[in-house]
């Protein structure tokens, strides 16, 4: 995490993971902001964190690793079938369909 | 252009308390339909300035108010919110409207279901009035990052009413709402409550499904009620907690009486006062207020004792990794196939992809992705990611060694009061830093309270901060409860 400052191909190559597409007046605004703010959290490097486990979820805080449940919410559920919403009222909100399916443009181009 | 001479005292007006109002309709002598139309009357006279509210749903809300009325007259048992106008940040999904969480890319969505927070207000009786607005999926400290405009603070309506559930907190500051429902990630229901002078509630992580909130970081996000009173405030969390088996991460532990347990004395109770959250960048007039909040306690009975929370001015760069990384997976959902917006202009499957989001989302949005994506990304993730989660648990094993010695901390809720629409649009990062007293106790998990303790000189609400342990809402509640009774007298 050094004074590492992103490029604008960097801008652009993130833009490309995130599937955004950055016009041309974007592009340079979000260079300076993510360099500030990559500025700004490189003060963690002031802290020594060798052997500190990362901590993902506030579970693992309260159960301690524990596979029990202790109430804390870190139980898995059980792996049964439920009813799920029903489809033609999902099918509703989407841009595009056949009634079944979602419909989308061609995935595989010949 | 014309001039419009606003007065703020037609705009900031106290609800009626909920005791209040749940025996007038008890009793019969308020209906539940009149009273949902006197809120629908001042929504339309104040919401075209405030701009709190982005749909209404009047006819579900009359129906329920129709069924109460029924229900009272027949002299059946009433449940505990029966008539009460409560109304719900749009990023919690409700039938009947729309839900687009502030975001251009979800415009005239219709979810299918309730989020559970909804359902639980609907069967105690709740009359739901609409959805409020609020930053775009929930990210910004100001509410000037929606896509349907900003939500000006009835305070002042030059000034902003915080965020991102700024509609939420304005909506009980000027009485359009008896109680709303926010979401709290980073501070989002702490600082515009303090900001609009009311009470909000960050429950601890696990006390309230989050199912059907549309996801921005789901570690962080929280689901909390807004209201005018600690009581009241106390009462609608009772109704909403819970386990639900919707949310894996919600909490299998029983439900207190919160409201009971607010009314405890706080005699004896240690607070802990931790010097960080008084240092440089405090406003004098929020300290002040803060400080005399801090008297009120000590005054009550407390034991006001000094603590340290040494790693304090590391949470906000811990949280703008976490909170980053989190949202750039959780957004990935919009990519124009399921629901939402999908670019006119797509000729391809990646450019739907790549066209839809870039239309759909505002600024600040495709910032926080991008950052979260960069700092996932390979050859970064050591360096930002997993830094910004082992900080994490170094700062929340901090107010777990705190708690083993006090039973609640204060602080101020934010460093300044309500500031001025547009005065930080251009800096993020100086906005980012509107969360600096809050997002720690989102980091670790802990619940709080924020009250109002004081004004500054120009009328200005400031909000207490009084955070909790993990499940520890009821000594937060009371203590809260104690520093709203020293400000009435």
């Amino acid at each position: 995490m050094s004074a590492n400052v992103v490029s604008i191909e960097e801008v652009e190559r993130v833009a490309e993971l995130a599937n955004l597409d950055l016009d041309a007046e974007e592009k340079p605004r979000m260079q300076r902001d993510l360099n500030a703010i990559l500025g700004y959290v490189a003060q963690l490097n002031e802290l020594d964190t060798s052997g500190i486990e990362p901590m993902a979820q506030v579970s693992d805080l309260l159960d301690l690793g524990s596979a029990a449940d202790l109430g804390h919410g870190a139980a898995l559920r059980v792996d049964g079938l439920r009813p799920s919403l029903d489809r033609a009222r999902v099918m509703e909100e989407a841009p595009e369909t056949d009634g079944a399916f979602f419909k989308t443009p061609k995935v595989i181009e010949r | 252009m014309t001039e419009t001479i606003v007065s703020t005292e037609t705009l900031v007006e106290k609800p009626a308390t909920l005791a209040s109002l749940r025996a007038g309709i008890v009793s019969g002598t308020t209906k539940a339909t009149d009273l949902a139309e006197s809120y629908y009357a001042r929504i339309a006279a104040h919401n075209p300035l405030l701009n709190v509210y982005l749909s209404l749903t009047r006819e579900q809300a009359l129906e329920q108010a129709g069924a109460i009325d029924a229900a009272a007259a027949r002299g059946d048992a009433l449940p505990p919110l029966a008539g009460i106008p409560i109304a719900i940040k749009d990023v919690l999904v409700m039938q009947g409207t729309t839900a687009t969480a502030g975001s251009a890319i979800l415009k005239g969505y219709e979810p299918p279901y309730d989020a559970t927070s909804v359902a639980k207000l609907k069967a105690a009786g709740a009359v739901l009035l609409g959805k409020l607005n609020c930053d775009e999926f929930a990210m910004g400290s100001s509410n000037e990052n929606s896509a349907y405009g900003p939500v000006r603070n009835p305070v002042d309506p030059e000034r902003v009413p915080g965020g991102s559930s700024g509609g939420s907190a304005a909506a009980v500051a000027a009485n359009l709402a008896v109680a709303t429902l926010g979401t709290d990630t980073g501070g989002s229901i702490r600082q515009p409550a303090s900001f609009c002078g009311v009470v909000g509630v960050l429950p601890t992580y696990g006390r309230v499904s989050r199912y059907g909130l549309i996801a921005f970081a789901s570690s962080l996000d929280r689901v909390g009620p807004f209201a005018a009173n600690v009581r009241d405030a106390a009462e609608v969390l009772g109704v909403i907690a819970g386990a639900d088996r919707n949310d894996a991460t919600s909490s299998q532990l029983p439900v207190p009486d919160y409201a009971a347990e607010s009314d405890k004395d706080v005699k004896g109770l240690r607070i802990g006062i931790p010097a960080e959250y008084f240092a440089e960048g405090l406003d004098p007039e929020v300290r002040a207020a803060v400080e005399s909040g801090i008297e009120v306690l000590r005054n009550a009975g407390c034991e006001i004792k000094p603590i340290s929370l040494k790693h304090t001015g590391y949470a906000i760069p811990v949280y703008y990794l976490v909170a980053t990384a989190e949202a750039s997976a959780n957004l990935a959902r919009f990519d124009g196939v399921r629901y939402g917006h999908r670019s006119a202009k797509a000729t391809n499957l990646s450019s739907m992809y790549r066209l839809s989001r870039e239309e759909g989302f505002g600024a600040e949005v495709k910032r926080r992705i991008l950052l979260g994506t960069y700092a996932l990304s390979a050859g970064y993730y050591d360096a930002y990611y997993k830094k910004a989660q082992q900080v994490r648990r170094v700062l929340a094993e901090e107010f777990m060694t705190a708690f083993g010695e006090v039973d609640a901390i204060v602080t101020p809720t934010a460093p300044t009061a309500a500031f001025k629409l547009g005065e930080k649009t251009d800096d993020p990062l100086a906005m980012y830093l509107a969360d600096i007293y809050t997002v720690t106790a989102s980091l670790a998990g802990i619940c709080g309270v924020t009250v109002p303790c004081g004004t500054t000189s120009g009328g200005l609400p400031v909000g207490m901060q009084v955070l909790g342990p993990h499940f520890g809402e009821s000594t937060a509640f009371r203590v809260a409860r104690a520093v709203e009774a020293g400000q009435s007298s």
